[in-house]
């Protein structure tokens, strides 16, 4: 075990990824030399030459693409896109390509990719850095789609992706690169080295994919949550007092269906936090599977706790984050109810 | 199907600029054609007569600061002086805007150090009326049209009077009356929007023409091909922009070029004049834009011009070049700063000198730090007076739906 954040640990996971296996390539703009505007790749074209690790042109489209056809022959490819927000010319190779791929050609050809990219907000990225997509993977049958909140989830769930034998979207939190962010920007940021879940496990360890974790134990109300905002759900039961059960979904497809019912059957309560604008996000999606099959349990209606309905805005970033404090909110009200 | 020929194996190609940090820049393999040598064509050439000036590169300014060849002689000694103040005006604010980023009244600016010239050159040989797609590296369009310094400063710290009420990232202007289209800050997408522009202009029999932007890395886009086969097949009157700055963050742009000679000889697929020009020459950049403008305002078509130029200084303010080039490569560059060299031409013809350089040098920080001291007077990101969060909920629409009135509501604005 080491203590790393969450940048190292995803170093780590390629790092060993591609000393075990030599399909696995990498690349993606300024992942090369640099090592990736994040860094995550630093290091790596040193250590594994030029061909197993490039820079890209600037072609998202091109670099998804390219991805697939190396797939298509039998590699391995983790490619990075810059920033979520710079996901969208890609759509169409991801969409209909990626996630298609194994369907229409009844497994003649196959599409073991990891697309990665950083998204959230909390850095002042306004419209263009700040982005949470997920929800348009989610809605395309063919992609799996996780999120990791910590480090040690981010190296065990970037070598379970690279194993799938599918298609995967990995979607890093940035704002929780150095540390877990609770959602008081005017507060210090402690560092991963300080922190349990900073403590990664060496070598070849992966964590399957479509497993939630219970972060918090509490008996009132379940909190469904993901990224950046399991760190804000904590920070609002704390303050809240209300004793709520959070749960870090950490792969949104496959969805760990077992632990959220199994939790709102205890608590009989739910709220969904997610960062992405509300309608049609992800939440939607978690609300109709709580209610689906939860419904005789259930003692209040569902609430969801999201960006607004606008794009990401520069100046008024912490009025579009939800913070603990919009969250603590909830937390009462879904007692109250 | 076998053939019984053995093949060695294969490897990929993986382009490596010349020099990285700690090696000594080298730019011997950077042909830098005598300035005048590069004639100047009719504006109705056909662009398959002109196919040699995608290689090469035009340039009027020579080592001694004089203005030859066809290409000269289109700027009046005002007009050269104007262009000098309008590259110090840009520097000055630069750098005043990056250390305001340093001293954190915010978030985040992005430089033209080294390129002053291309934009500023450029933004007067557009008429009133004209439209840019510009990428954020342009600002010198607006600085050369007299857009207030204030508001631009405003902007950037994102306060009470900054025109896009703080939606977006700072130095993403945008000023439809400046003939400055909103920047995105996704790369490439605007290039084909340009296009398009002026086909409007062309289907409602207008006499306006567009001007599209966009950086050697990112013609690698899908959207930079998208608008040459639009602006190839209609004809458009526009004029396409390729600033090659030589770096793509960290990217030299080697990656974007592959194996093809210039980013200009793209243009040659497509038909279009394609035109690599000096892009530290003021005067170069501003005879070209004026004859590239020219053509479309005639209806000859669409021209590419890739500016030849190098940024020295960092991408943005989050970036430290440092950690993939060298240091030295910035002096080492053939091409020299254009401020010198416009400089070093109007002292070289009698119409200025070190002194008046100086004296405008101070003048024009002077007035810079007077827009900023007016602008921090209003606020800055996080200080003084910022825009309403009401401002995020309005502008999603022309007339706000009933779900965003609530979600309004319910945060309490
Ligand atoms: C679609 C998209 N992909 C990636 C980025 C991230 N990005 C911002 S600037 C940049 C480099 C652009 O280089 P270049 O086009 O040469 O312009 P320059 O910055 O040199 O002016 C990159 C990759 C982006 N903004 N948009
Ligand atoms: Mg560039």
């Amino acid at each position: 075990m080491a203590q790393m954040t969450m940048i190292e640990a995803l170093r780590d996971a390629h790092d060993v990824a591609m000393e075990k296996d030599d399909r696995v390539v990498v690349y993606g703009e300024d992942v090369g030399y640099f090592g990736g505007v994040f860094r995550v790749t630093a290091g790596l074209q040193k250590k594994y030459g030029k061909s197993r690790c490039f820079d890209a042109p600037i072609n998202e489209a091109g670099i998804v693409g390219t991805a697939i056809g190396m797939a298509a022959y039998g590699l391995r490819p983790v490619i990075e896109i810059q920033f979520a927000d710079y996901v969208y010319p890609a759509i169409d190779q991801i969409v209909s390509e990626a996630a298609r791929l194994r369907h229409r050609s009844a497994g003649d050809f196959t599409c073991p990719i990891v697309i990665r990219m950083p998204t959230g907000g909390g850095i002042f990225g306004g419209q263009t850095h700040s982005q949470s997509p997920e929800a348009f993977f989610t809605h395309s049958s063919g992609l799996k789609t996780v999120v990791p909140s910590n480090p040690s989830d981010a190296k065990g769930l970037l070598l379970a992706a690279i194993e799938d034998p599918d298609p995967v979207i990995f979607l890093e939190p940035k704002r929780l690169y150095n540390g877990p962010f609770d959602g008081y920007h005017d507060r210090p940021v402690t560092s991963w080295k300080k922190h349990p879940l900073g403590d990664v496990s060496d070598g070849y360890e992966p964590i399957p994919l479509g497993k939630a974790a219970i972060r918090r134990e509490g008996s009132d109300v379940t909190v469904l949550a993901y990224g950046t905002m399991v760190y804000v759900a904590e920070a609002a039961a704390e303050e809240t007092g209300v004793d709520a059960e959070v749960i870090d979904l950490r792969t949104l497809l496959p969805l760990d269906l077992e632990t959220i019912v199994a939790s709102v059957e205890k608590t009989g309560r739910c709220v969904i936090v997610h960062e992405a604008t509300k309608t049609s996000g992800f939440g939607a999606e978690l609300m109709s599977i709580v209610q689906e099959n939860c419904f005789y349990h259930l003692e209040a209606p569902i609430i969801r706790v999201t960006g607004w309905d606008t794009p990401y805005p520069h100046a008024q970033e912490w009025n579009y984050f939800p913070g603990p404090e919009r969250v603590g909110e909830a937390l009462k009200k879904c007692m109250e109810d | 199907m076998t053939d019984d020929k053995t093949y060695q194996p294969l490897a990929l190609n993986v382009p490596e600029p010349g020099c990285r940090p700690g090696d000594t820049p080298d730019f011997s393999y950077f042909e830098v054609p005598r300035a005048g040598a590069v004639a100047r064509p009719a504006v109705d050439v056909d662009p398959d007569d002109m196919r040699e000036m995608a290689f090469s590169i035009v340039r009027v300014l020579n080592k001694e600061g004089e203005a030859v060849g066809d290409w000269a002689g289109a700027l009046t000694p005002e007009e050269l002086r104007e262009g000098l103040r309008d590259m110090m005006l840009l520097r000055a604010f630069d750098a005043r805007m990056q250390n305001a980023q340093r001293q954190g009244k915010t978030s985040f600016y992005m430089q033209h150090l080294g390129e002053e010239a291309v934009s500023c050159a450029f933004s007067r040989a557009l008429q009133d009326g004209d439209m840019n797609f510009p990428t954020y590296r342009q600002a010198g369009l607006l600085i050369a049209r007299d857009y207030p310094l204030v508001t631009m400063m405003n902007q950037i710290y994102s306060n009470a009077d900054d025109p896009l009420h703080g939606r977006q990232l700072p130095i993403m202007y945008s000023s439809k009356e400046h003939g400055f289209f909103s920047i995105s800050g996704n790369l490439g997408t605007q290039f084909v929007q340009a296009v398009g522009w002026a086909m409007a202009s062309a289907i409602s029999g207008d006499t306006k023409i567009a001007a599209g932007w966009i950086g050697d890395g990112s013609t690698a886009e899908s959207d930079f091909h998208a608008a040459m086969v639009f602006a190839s097949t209609y004809n458009a009157p526009v004029v396409l922009n390729i600033v090659n700055n030589q770096w793509a963050i960290s990217t030299f742009q080697g990656i974007a070029r592959g194996g093809v000679g210039t980013f200009a000889a793209r243009g040659h697929g497509f038909g279009i004049a394609s035109i690599r020009v000096d892009g530290n020459d003021y005067l170069a950049v501003n005879a070209v834009a004026k004859w590239a403008a020219e053509r479309a305002r005639l209806g000859l078509g669409p021209t590419l011009i890739e500016h030849v130029t190098y940024r020295a200084g960092g991408h943005s303010t989050s970036d430290d070049p440092s950690a993939y080039r060298s240091a030295d490569e910035g002096a080492a560059w053939p091409l020299g700063d254009p401020i010198d060299r416009l400089k070093r031409h109007l002292i070289r013809i009698g119409e200025w000198s070190d002194e008046r350089h100086s004296q405008a040098e101070a003048e024009l920080m002077d007035q810079v730090i007077t827009a900023q001291k007016e602008a921090e007077k209003i606020g800055t990101l996080g200080g003084g007076k910022g825009p309403s969060p009401r401002d995020m909920f309005e502008g999603v629409f022309e007339k706000m739906p009933p779900h965003l009135i609530r979600q309004r509501q319910e945060a309490g604005y």
